[in-house]
């Protein structure tokens, strides 16, 4: 029975038909393609793009060397030396974080007991050679002087999750 | 033996034991701040509060004494509940910051308090602040908020290290704790607090901020620095020496280190590393390639050989170095047809060379020290020359063993001693003959020849005593009986003294191979050479000089005479870690070395025991070890015999392979007893103590030491009574002469030095174009 059934099925082009009218459908649904760089996917606020470094709204950074994100980083892509500054406290010498090594898991922004290293939501980056990917510290700061705005608020609407 | 149960587990403990004692010999850890093994038990942190049956209420392990049948639980429901209260008692004052602490991740607090702490804080008052201390360069007492007041600090000071120097202030919430006003913590134990802290109260000031615990590798190395052999771990990362940690041997150094061994380290990382050969071009050094470098050296040592015999090259190495390096030394000057090699620049007497039964050692374990009924310690800055060596003698005190110090000044010790002398140098003998002649006459033993005019004082009459009565006993020769030039007559008096009273007789040894320069046997003369020791080689000046880590400004007994010889020679090659020092002016090539950390070799401690390490990082630069620059040098110069391929094979050839123990210690000596120096010279005397932070190449370029008191510029300390004769007032500027060599120093009265003698450092810039370090000396207002 079961042979005759798909003997039948195939003359009438019965999986054709099943298969154009998928085709049909999306056809005349309504369009998801979103055009990039003109159109943007929306992004959540926990959005891992590129890090930045922090500052307190005085201009302190906030980063106290304390190597948590070093140590939490599977990739070893952050390199971290410290001392301590004349006024006593202790702070970073050397931030690296090596873009060719990280897997933007979050680990480190995780492991960040002030907030201080954090991803954003850029993620539209690229460098003409390797060494174009290796961020130091003047360059994580700038990142974050720059989006501020933007990553204070995520951190806002992540909040309540934390 | 009493039988206790602890967690279902029966262990046998002796009596006097408590329930911690316990449980460490049955591995159960009960978590602790204040106890130590090695400190009294203070009871005050109330961490280790167990439960025992039929006692109503929990117990402190650490305080309570085990009893027969007791039954301790440490994990019970009730114990358990009693750490976590203490657990969130000690962290109401105690900031919470602990990614900011630099004892983040070794901290004691922080590990158990994943275990007992609460996941948040129910305290919301005010929490308790201490104001931060500057305690001088070593230690950092920043961050006293985060002090839990377990006192092993105070405990340390008191029991350890002998001077109290932090205290316990106020009571109650205002306790804190302090030093005395104004002075800093830089005795020359006081390091080993940082590592008793168990919080992040006190942390090492030079390594503060810098490192991770976690990030740093752990390897096991010797100390280079004084003749314990002190074991350490040196901590690295990114081939660099970040810190020094000691390595726990019972029968060493127990589990402490000096200051000098911990923060000598810096030298290593310092930017006067010599990283590349130089040689002199048309008065100038330059930078050369190895090769280039070695062939110079080479040509230069044969040329002179050529010119002027043999017999005009000499070698001096210093004790700091490594057995194997001494010992390629001296087969490379043998195979050249000298024997002017030797590795004791400081001494001035060799008259026991060649008269002596071995190798002259500490003449009984480190260890045994504690069973010592008396001890007689002959000349010596005790404390400050060897300070771990002193620390066991002053637990021998503290247990009721007789300390005695025969030596040239009335330095504190720390030791509760049982007697003292503090004589002029020349008179050392005569002060140690008076200890022999009373003990002669005690024993009703024939009293020596020679020692007919010697009259026993009441101290050496009370030395005699302990030496003569109780149990095992044991003299030690110091450094300045070592160094004085009555070095041999000192030897041969003690050795009559150990013949008389039973005790064994032992060099404590200045540095770091003292007994294993013997073994390797880098000493003048010998397979049929004639050789000049570290003395005659400067007095007779060679035309070519050989140096290796020495520095003979500053490590040579006479230094003036030693400099003078050097810039008189046609070639001299120096091998050093660094390229500041006075070798910069006289030497015609530098050969780059590398330091302790990073070079493989073998350490012979004071006891003969054979230490062998590895490197532990990367030489800065083109530096090399020691052991490879000499072999390589031996194969430029197509000696016979240097084919080594590691520094084991150097080593196998001296010391047989596994020994734990040099062959061969006897501080036996055949020398007759010459006639006692007359008691007064008429003139003023010089007293020169190595201070302890400038003993060596590395201690010297250590920042951190080089700020502590210890550190201090030399100054010339007279007593009163001398210095109101001279018609100096204390304080002035004054001239201190030795021959054509004079500095001016500021007089100091100092009623410990003996009259008519002038104590001034050696080994200081300031005092090194002065002679030699005992002796005449002139002293008139500048």
């Amino acid at each position: 029975m079961g042979s005759m059934k798909e003997i039948f099925g195939s003359l009438l082009l019965k999986e054709l038909l099943k298969g154009l009218s998928v085709t049909g459908r999306h056809l005349f649904a309504r369009k998801i393609t979103v055009q990039y760089p003109e159109e943007k996917t929306p992004q959540g606020f926990r959005f891992r793009g590129l890090h930045a470094l922090r500052r307190y709204p005085g201009g302190e950074e906030r980063c106290i060397a304390c190597k948590l994100c070093e140590a939490a980083c599977p990739a070893m892509a952050i390199t971290i030396e410290s001392a301590e500054r004349e006024d006593g406290s202790r702070r970073t010498t050397r931030y690296d974080i090596d873009w060719n090594k990280c897997i933007f898991c979050g680990f480190c922004e995780e492991a960040c007991p002030v907030d201080a290293i954090v991803e954003t939501r850029l993620f539209e980056y690229h460098g003409e050679k390797q060494s174009d990917l290796y961020y130091t510290k003047p360059m994580l700061l700038a990142n974050g002087d720059r989006y501020e705005t933007q990553i204070a608020a995520d951190r806002e609407l992540d909040s309540k999750y934390r | 033996m009493l039988d206790i149960e602890i967690d279902g587990k029966q262990v046998q403990v002796p009596p006097g034991s408590t329930i911690m004692d316990a449980a460490r010999a049955l591995g159960a850890y009960i978590p602790h701040f204040c106890y130590h093994k090695k400190l009294s038990i203070a009871a005050n942190c109330r961490m280790c509060l167990v439960q025992v049956e039929k006692a109503p209420k929990p117990l402190p392990a650490c305080a309570t004494p085990a009893a027969n049948g007791m039954k301790v639980f440490t994990h019970s429901e009730l114990a358990v509940k009693a750490q976590k209260g203490v657990m969130e008692f000690l962290l109401i004052n105690h900031p919470l910051d602990c990614p900011i602490c630099d004892q983040g991740g070794e901290c004691q607090l922080q590990d158990l308090s994943v275990g007992y702490g609460g996941t948040a804080s129910r305290y919301r008052e005010a929490k308790h602040v201490v104001v931060a201390k500057d305690v001088g360069p070593l230690i950092s007492m920043r961050e006293m908020s985060r002090c839990i007041h377990c006192t092993r600090c105070v405990r340390f000071g008191q029991e350890i290290a002998g001077v109290m120097e932090l205290g316990m202030a106020n009571r109650n919430v205002h306790s804190e704790i302090l030093t005395f006003v104004g002075r800093s913590v830089d005795s020359e134990l006081s390091g080993n607090m940082i590592d008793l802290c168990p919080v992040g109260a006190l942390t090492s000031k030079p390594f503060r901020y810098s490192a991770r615990s976690w990030e740093l590798s752990r390897r096991g190395s010797v100390s280079p620095h004084d003749s314990l052999g002190t074991n350490l771990i040196v901590q690295v990362k990114n081939g660099r020496v970040m810190r020094v940690l000691p390595r726990e041997n019972e029968e060493i150094n127990e589990c402490w280190i000096s200051d000098k061994d911990r923060f000598s380290y810096e030298a290593l990382n310092s930017a006067e590393r010599l990283q590349k050969p130089m040689v002199r071009v048309d008065g100038a050094l330059r930078e050369v390639e190895w090769n280039v470098a070695l062939d110079y050296v080479a040509h230069a040592l044969k040329d002179v050989a050529g010119k002027h015999g043999a017999g005009s090259l000499a070698a001096l190495a210093s004790p700091h170095s490594t057995a194997e390096e001494l010992y390629l030394l001296r087969k490379l000057m043998r195979a050249m047809g000298s024997g002017n090699v030797d590795f004791r620049p400081r001494r001035s007497d060799f008259s026991s060379d060649g008269k002596r039964a071995g190798i002259p050692w500490l003449g009984l374990r480190i260890a045994e020290i504690q069973n010592l009924s008396a001890a007689l310690v002959v000349g010596g800055f005790l404390r400050k020359d060897h300070p771990l060596f002193a620390q066991r003698l002053r637990q021998l005190a503290r247990k009721a063993g007789k300390v005695s110090v025969v030596s040239v000044t009335g330095d504190e010790s720390l030791i509760d001693l049982h007697a003292r002398i503090s004589v002029a140098p020349r008179n050392l003998a005569r002060a140690l003959a008076g200890v022999l002649k009373a003990a002669a006459t005690r024993l009703g033993a024939a009293v020596p020849a020679g020692l007919e005019t010697v009259e026993p004082c009441a101290q050496a009459q009370a030395i005699a005593e302990s030496l003569t009565t109780g149990g095992k006993k044991a003299i030690f020769l110091g450094n300045v009986a070592e160094q004085v030039d009555q070095a041999g007559q000192l030897h041969a008096l003690a050795a009559d003294l150990s013949r008389l009273t039973g005790a064994s007789l032992g060099f404590i040894g200045e540095a770091a191979n003292s007994v294993g320069g013997y073994v390797a046997g880098a000493l003048p003369g010998g397979e049929g050479l004639d050789g000049l020791n570290a003395r005659e080689m400067f007095a007779r000046p060679r035309k070519a000089y050989l140096l290796l880590g020495v520095e003979p400004e500053f490590d040579c007994a006479n230094p003036r005479e030693a400099v003078a010889a050097i810039k008189q020679a046609d070639f001299v090659a120096v091998m050093t870690p660094f390229r500041d020092g006075a070798a910069m002016d006289y030497a015609d090539a530098l050969l780059p070395l590398a330091a302790f950390t990073e070079t493989s070799g073998t350490y012979v401690n004071t006891e003969g025991r054979v230490q062998s390490v590895s490197g532990v990082c990367r030489p800065p630069g083109e530096a090399r070890p020691g052991w490879k620059v000499l072999r390589v040098l031996g194969n430029t110069l197509a000696l016979p015999g240097f084919d080594h391929e590691s520094s084991e094979a150097v080593r196998d050839e001296f010391i047989p392979a596994g020994a734990p123990f040099a062959e061969n210690l006897d501080n036996g000596v055949d020398l007759p007893l010459a006639p006692l120096p007359a008691a007064s010279a008429g003139g003023l005397e010089r007293i020169a103590d190595v201070p302890i932070h400038f003993a060596d190449a590395l201690a010297r370029r250590a920042r951190a030491l080089q700020k502590t008191r210890d550190a201090a510029e030399p100054v010339a300390r007279i007593h009163p009574e001398t210095l109101d004769r001279l018609g100096v007032a204390a304080g002035e500027r004054v001239r201190v002469r030795q021959g054509p060599g004079e500095a001016v120093l500021t007089a100091r009265a100092d009623a410990l030095v003996p009259p008519d003698c002038v104590r001034v450092a050696a080994a200081h810039a300031t005092t090194a174009s002065l002679g030699g370090m005992f002796g005449p000396i002139d002293v008139e207002r500048a």
